[in-house]
């Protein structure tokens, strides 16, 4: 579903990713851990294009993201291009980042109508079932501002999902919720990886989650994947220096 | 004498006398002393001429002003708002010649008086006599004369407007940076295009910040169109000079112009309040009360006591 060869990003002088190389099956969950500033963030956005690349390779689905390859020349993807393969990636963010002029049931069917073109009332019909999904059906009316931490991300979970994307994106989605809150968001992706089969690409700190939910974690460090393997791989004989000094950090 | 089964003990109600503040009396009694004395200084003074005021307040030549004076607020408030609408997606425009383009426009607007630009505009007929309509460096299909096309009225409303457009540019461009990043990004990750993202989340949020100094703008407005009265548009102003220029009873006419401005500033005041509350929606977890609510609100907790 996602594959990355030697992908480098550089922020003016920064270089934040120094090769990032790796696979992603349909229906995998993949787990990306590692210190802030290693550049897991940076790699998410990448593969929905919200940064460009410098150098190497990265495809969804087959397609190179936000580029078309013809013979051995590479153009840029036009913007109404770039749009349509953001459209089929839902991404969920670490602030949220509702529409905050709008309701939560508005926020989910603004891209369906807007994007998709699809008929208003179907949107609704569906924004109404994947908030009862996620466990808001009471408060679809709502604006963000109404809604705690954990409602607000779970209404952004819905969001992303009624553009029924191939590929789900979540950018530490956990790590601005208070406690008591992590759990029903978590609760929701998990539901999302056992009875969806939704690939993901999951950047947290939450090892239970990894535990639970992911079929792979990846540890990153200075812009390069250092450490790969199952969640029990990770708990119970890190093989890096590195892993071992940040699992016993945030464990 | 505790039981377990008596229910909680609600203490006391608090029914606490008061502070006694005297200092609210003695400014109320102040204030109302002092606007007693402005209103019997200007109710008895003859020189005001109530009965003049009240004789030319609703007159033909003053009321068709008015009209004059709110035609060319409403049309000059409108070519600012689509210029500066224009101008500010132009100057947050990753092009340089773009962005460069708008800052020289917002210079030259904002730097010129705004009565020097009107008179400018009064006599555009000296610079370009003859105005045509074609393509730019190519042929013309129709020429006419810029006196005939460019009427006071026009060269009023072309000042006014292109000068407003320069602020309001100012004004739209703070909106859409007072606007998180976040919300761009999470609207282009679901695929909405650049002009989706601008019109759909970015203005609409953007106009919460716009709303206050624009309505500050047409307020202003209002008053600016007198300055046309300098090329003869018989505005508001220029309606009531034409009168006393000719009865010289110029300070009840004067005034006569000062409360129109006064109402008309009033009912504008109003109409920014309520669209101030709609594009608040989502902004606060509760929309602020209307005045009406506020007063019910008021009297209600008087008495429900």
């Amino acid at each position: 579903m996602v594959k990355a060869e030697g992908v480098h990003k550089s922020f003016g002088r920064l270089e934040v990713l120094k090769g990032v190389s790796l696979e992603v099956q349909p229906g995998e969950v993949v787990c990306m851990i590692g210190a802030s500033g290693s550049g897991k963030s940076t790699f998410l956005r990448c593969i929905n294009h919200l940064e460009r690349i410098d150098a190497g390779r990265l495809w969804v689905d087959g397609r190179l993201v936000g580029y078309r390859q013809s013979g051995d020349k590479i153009y840029e993807l036009r913007d109404a291009d770039v749009c349509r393969e953001r459209s089929q990636i839902g991404m969920v963010f670490q602030r949220f980042n509702l529409f905050g002029h709008m309701t939560a049931l508005e926020n989910v069917i603004e891209a369906p109508i807007r994007v998709r073109k699809i008929a208003k009332r179907d949107a609704v019909a569906q924004g109404r079932s994947l908030l009862q999904q996620v466990g808001l059906g009471d408060k679809i009316d709502n604006y963000p501002a109404q809604l705690s931490g954990g409602q607000q991300q779970r209404v952004a979970i819905a969001r992303a999902l009624a553009m029924k994307p191939k590929l789900m994106l979540f950018d530490e989605p956990t790590s601005a919720l208070d406690p008591e809150l992590v759990g029903e968001v978590l609760d929701v992706m998990k539901g999302l990886a056992h009875d969806f089969q939704t690939t993901m690409v999951v950047v947290t700190h939450e090892m239970g989650f990894a535990r639970e939910a992911a079929d792979r974690v990846l540890m990153m460090d200075d812009g390069q994947i250092i450490e790969e393997g199952t969640p029990e791989h990770f708990f119970t004989a890190p093989r890096e220096e590195r892993t071992r000094q940040f699992l016993s950090a945030i464990l | 004498m505790a039981s377990d089964t008596a229910e909680p003990v609600r203490p006391d109600e608090i029914k606490a006398i008061p502070v006694r503040r005297p200092g609210r009396w003695v400014a109320a009694a102040i204030i109302l002393y002092l606007s007693a004395a402005i209103v019997k200084s200007v109710a008895t003074n003859p020189r005001f001429q109530w009965g003049v005021i009240r004789h030319y307040f609703t007159s033909s030549r003053v009321l068709q002003g008015l009209i004059t004076t709110l035609e060319l607020t409403v049309l000059c408030m409108a070519i600012g708002i689509a210029i500066g609408i224009v101008l500010a997606v132009m100057r947050l425009s990753p092009n340089p010649l773009v962005s460069g383009a708008s800052w020289l426009y917002i210079w030259f607007f904002r730097g010129v008086p705004v009565l020097v630009q009107i008179l400018f505009w009064g006599f555009f007929a000296a610079l370009y006599p003859r105005l045509s309509l074609g393509i730019p460096l190519g042929p013309q299909f129709v020429h006419f004369s810029a006196n005939s096309a460019i009427t006071p009225f026009v060269a009023g409303m072309l000042a006014l407007g292109l000068n407003e457009g320069a602020y309001m540019a100012e004004i739209v461009r703070a909106g859409f940076i007072s606007v998180d990043e976040g919300q761009t990004e999470a609207a282009q990750s679901l695929g909405m295009t650049r002009l989706q993202t601008m019109r759909r989340i970015v203005l609409p949020q953007a106009m919460r910040v716009i709303v206050p100094p624009t309505g500050n703008e047409t307020i202003s407005m209002l008053k600016t169109t007198s300055l046309v009265s300098v090329i003869a548009v018989t505005d508001l102003l220029y309606s009531v000079e034409l009168i006393y220029a000719v009865n010289y009873r110029t300070i009840p006419l004067l005034i006569v112009a000062s409360i129109w401005y006064l109402i008309v500033t009033t009912v504008l005041s109003f109409g920014q309040y309520y669209l101030e509350r709609y594009f608040g929606r989502g902004a606060a977890r509760e929309l602020p009360p209307t005045p009406l609510q506020r007063l019910r609100r008021s009297l209600y907790f008087r008495h429900g006591y």
